[in-house]
C-alpha cells in the first residue's frame, strides 16, 4: 500500500521539481542581470559617491542647518500626513467595507486617483484649491488658516499622496475578519466603541501599521505633488527632495549625494520594518 | 432601564454609521473630488476655443509625442522584465526567493528624486560614465535616454509584482501537463501560460503606463527641460504653471486627468473580470514568505 502510493508519488512527481518546467536558469539570470544593471548597480553609485568625498565632508553636509531643517520638514509632516491618512483610512476602508451607499463602487474606484493621476497634476490642483483666491483657500484665510505655500500645504499634499496605501491594506483584512465575533461580544453587553477597540482594532494593528510605514514611506521621497503648494523658503517650507534638486542644479554633487544617503537609509530602515512587520503578522496569525 | 438600552442601541448604530459614511465622503470629497474637478474647471476657465488652442499648441503636442515615445519603451522592457521574474519566482523553488522579491520592489522605496540623481552620478558630465560618453558624442542625461532610464528605474516593479501573485495562484500543473503532452517550452508559455495570466498582465501594463506617463519627480531631474526635445507631459505642465500660463497648464493637465481616470477606469474592468487581481500585489509578500519558512 505505501509503496504503491510511493511509486504513483515517484511517477506523478519527479523528485526535483525544478527540472520539470524549462527557463529557469534563463528567466533568473535575466531578473539578476536587468535588476543589477537598472537598480542595484545605479543605486549603490549613490552610496560609492557620498562615501568617495570622506565622512567629515559627508557629515558637513548632512548637518547643515538648511539641510537639517529639510530633513526634518520631510519627515515630520510625512509623519503627520500619514497619520492623518490612518484615522481617515480606517473611516474610509471600514465604510467601504460594512456599509452600503449609493455610488459605492465608484468611491471605491476613486480611491486609487492619486496612484493613478499624476504628481504635477495633483500639486497644481491642490494650489489652486488651497491658494488664498480657490475655492478652499479663500474660506480658509477668513478663518485665518493659510495652506498654500505653508508647511501645512505641505501636509495636504502628503495626505493626498498616501490616502489609498491604509484604505488598500485595511480593505481585505476587514473583509475577511468574522462578524460572529463582534455580534457576540454585541450580545454580551459590549457596547459599540468596546466592541471596536477590544475585539476590530487588535486584528487590524498589522495591517494598520503596514499601510501607515507605506504612506509614510512614500509621503518621505514625494517630490511633484509637493514643491507647487510649499512655497519652497529655505528653513521654513524646503522639503529634501527639492534640495536635492536645487543642490544638482547648482552642480553641488556632493552634497545632493548626502541628502539622497540619508533618505535612502531611512527609507531602507522602514521598508524592512514593514518586512518584519508582516513576517510578524503572518507568522502570528498564520497568514490571511 | 435594559429594555430602553436595547431600544436605544439600534438607533445609535444608525447615527454611528451615518456620521461615518458622512465623514469618510466628506474626507474623500475634500482630498480627491475636489482636486479632480478643479482641473477640469480651470482649463475650461477661458472657453473651448482657449483650452483647445492650448492642447494643440505645437509644444504640447511635442510633450504629448515624447510621453507615448517614452511609455512605449519604457512598458515593454519592464513587461519582458515582469515575465521573466514572475516565471522564476513563481514556477520554481530556490534559495533567497523572498530577498529577491523584496529587492525587486526596491524603486518603490526611493525618492524619484534620488532615482534621476542616480543617473545623473552615473551618466552626467562629472558621472563614472560621463568621460566615456562624450568621448563618443552619446547624450545619456539631459536627453531622451536619460527619461526612458529613469522612468524605467520608477517604474521597475510594477508589472513584476502583480504577475507573481497571478503566476503563484495559477500553480504549475497546467504547464508540466501541457509539456509532458509533447508541447515545446515555448508553446506551454504562448499557449498555456500566457492565456492564464493575460488580466494579470494587463492590469500591470495599465499601472506601469500611468506611472510611466505620468511621471515628474525623476523625469524632471534628467530632462534638462529642453522645449519641444526633452518635455514630457508633466514637465510641460510645470513650465506652463511656472510662467502664470495657468489656462495652458491645467488643460495639459486635463489630458493627464482623462488617463488617470481611464486607468482607473480599466483597472475597475479588470478586477470586475478577476476579483482577485485587487489585493494581488499585497497577497505576494505574504505567500512568497510563507513559503519560504
Amino acid at each position: 500500500m505505501v509503496l504503491a502510493a510511493l511509486e504513483v508519488e515517484t511517477f506523478t512527481r519527479p523528485r526535483s521539481p525544478r527540472r520539470v518546467l524549462p527557463g529557469f536558469g534563463l528567466t533568473l539570470g535575466y531578473t539578476m542581470v536587468y535588476l543589477s544593471l537598472l537598480v542595484l548597480i545605479p543605486l549603490s553609485a549613490v552610496f560609492v559617491r557620498s562615501l568617495g568625498s570622506g565622512w567629515g565632508h559627508f557629515f558637513a553636509a548632512v548637518s547643515a542647518p538648511r539641510v537639517a531643517a529639510s530633513l526634518r520638514l520631510s519627515f515630520g509632516a510625512s509623519l503627520l500626513a500619514a497619520l492623518i491618512n490612518v484615522v481617515f483610512g480606517l473611516i474610509v476602508a471600514w465604510v467601504l467595507v460594512r456599509y452600503t451607499f449609493p455610488f459605492k463602487r465608484l468611491v471605491d474606484a476613486m480611491v486609487d486617483l492619486p496612484f493613478a493621476l499624476p504628481t504635477a497634476v495633483a500639486g497644481i490642483a491642490l494650489t489652486a484649491l488651497y491658494a488664498p483666491n480657490g475655492w478652499l483657500g479663500t474660506g480658509l484665510a477668513s478663518l485665518g488658516v493659510t495652506v498654500a505655500f505653508t508647511p501645512l500645504g505641505i501636509v495636504v499634499a502628503l495626505t493626498f499622496v498616501g490616502l489609498p496605501f491604509v484604505v488598500r491594506t485595511l480593505q481585505p483584512v476587514l473583509e475577511d475578519l468574522d462578524t460572529e465575533v463582534e455580534q457576540a461580544a454585541a450580545t454580551l453587553g459590549a457596547s459599540a466603541l468596546q466592541c471596536f477597540v477590544r475585539v476590530v482594532l487588535p486584528a487590524l494593528w498589522p495591517a494598520l501599521l503596514t499601510g501607515f510605514a507605506l504612506a509614510f514611506a512614500r509621503a518621505v521621497g514625494e517630490y511633484g505633488s509637493v514643491i507647487f503648494i510649499a512655497g519652497n523658503m529655505p528653513m521654513k517650507s524646503e522639503i529634501a527632495p527639492l534640495l536635492i534638486v536645487t543642490k544638482l542644479e547648482q552642480y553641488d554633487y556632493a552634497g545632493a549625494t548626502a541628502i539622497a544617503v540619508v533618505m535612502l537609509i531611512l527609507s531602507f530602515g522602514i521598508m524592512l520594518g514593514i518586512n518584519a512587520l508582516q513576517h510578524w503578522a503572518v507568522s502570528r496569525h498564520g497568514g490571511r | 432601564m435594559a429594555a430602553a438600552e436595547a431600544r436605544g442601541a439600534p438607533r445609535r448604530r444608525r447615527v454611528g454609521r451615518t456620521v461615518l459614511i458622512a465623514a469618510a465622503l466628506l474626507f474623500l470629497g475634500l482630498f480627491l473630488l475636489m482636486p479632480l474637478l478643479v482641473v477640469f474647471i480651470q482649463a475650461l476657465s477661458r472657453g473651448v476655443g482657449t483650452y483647445l488652442a492650448a492642447i494643440f499648441d505645437p509644444m504640447a503636442w511635442a510633450a504629448v509625442k515624447l510621453t507615448l515615445e517614452v511609455a512605449a519603451i519604457a512598458v515593454p522592457l519592464n513587461l519582458l522584465f515582469g515575465v521573466a521574474a514572475a516565471w522564476a519566482i513563481a514556477k520554481f523553488d530556490f534559495r533567497g526567493k523572498s530577498a529577491l522579491v523584496t529587492l525587486i520592489d526596491l524603486p518603490f522605496a526611493v525618492s524619484p528624486v534620488i532615482a534621476g540623481l542616480i543617473f545623473i552620478l552615473l551618466f552626467g558630465a562629472h558621472g563614472w560614465f560621463g568621460g566615456v560618453l562624450r568621448a563618443h558624442h552619446i547624450r545619456v542625461v539631459f536627453a531622451v535616454p536619460g527619461i526612458v532610464l529613469a522612468t524605467l528605474f520608477v517604474t521597475f516593479p510594477f508589472i513584476a509584482r502583480e504577475l507573481i501573485p497571478v503566476m503563484q495562484a495559477q500553480g504549475r500543473d497546467d504547464e508540466e501537463t501541457a509539456l509532458s503532452l509533447g508541447a515545446s517550452g515555448w508553446q506551454t508559455f504562448w499557449r498555456v501560460t500566457l492565456p492564464n495570466i493575460r488580466w494579470g498582465l494587463m492590469y500591470g501594463v495599465l499601472l506601469c503606463n500611468a506611472r510611466a506617463m505620468g511621471e515628474f519627480g525623476a523625469v524632471s531631474v534628467v530632462s534638462g527641460h529642453v522645449r519641444g526635445l526633452t518635455n514630457t507631459m508633466p514637465l510641460h505642465v510645470e513650465i506652463l504653471y511656472n510662467e502664470y500660463n495657468y489656462t495652458a497648464a491645467f488643460a495639459v493637465a486635463s489630458l493627464l486627468a482623462l488617463l488617470a481616470l481611464l486607468t482607473l477606469a480599466g483597472k475597475s474592468f479588470l478586477e470586475w473580470r478577476q476579483p482577485e487581481l485587487r489585493h494581488a500585489a499585497l497577497a505576494a509578500r505574504d505567500r512568497t514568505r510563507r513559503e519560504n519558512t
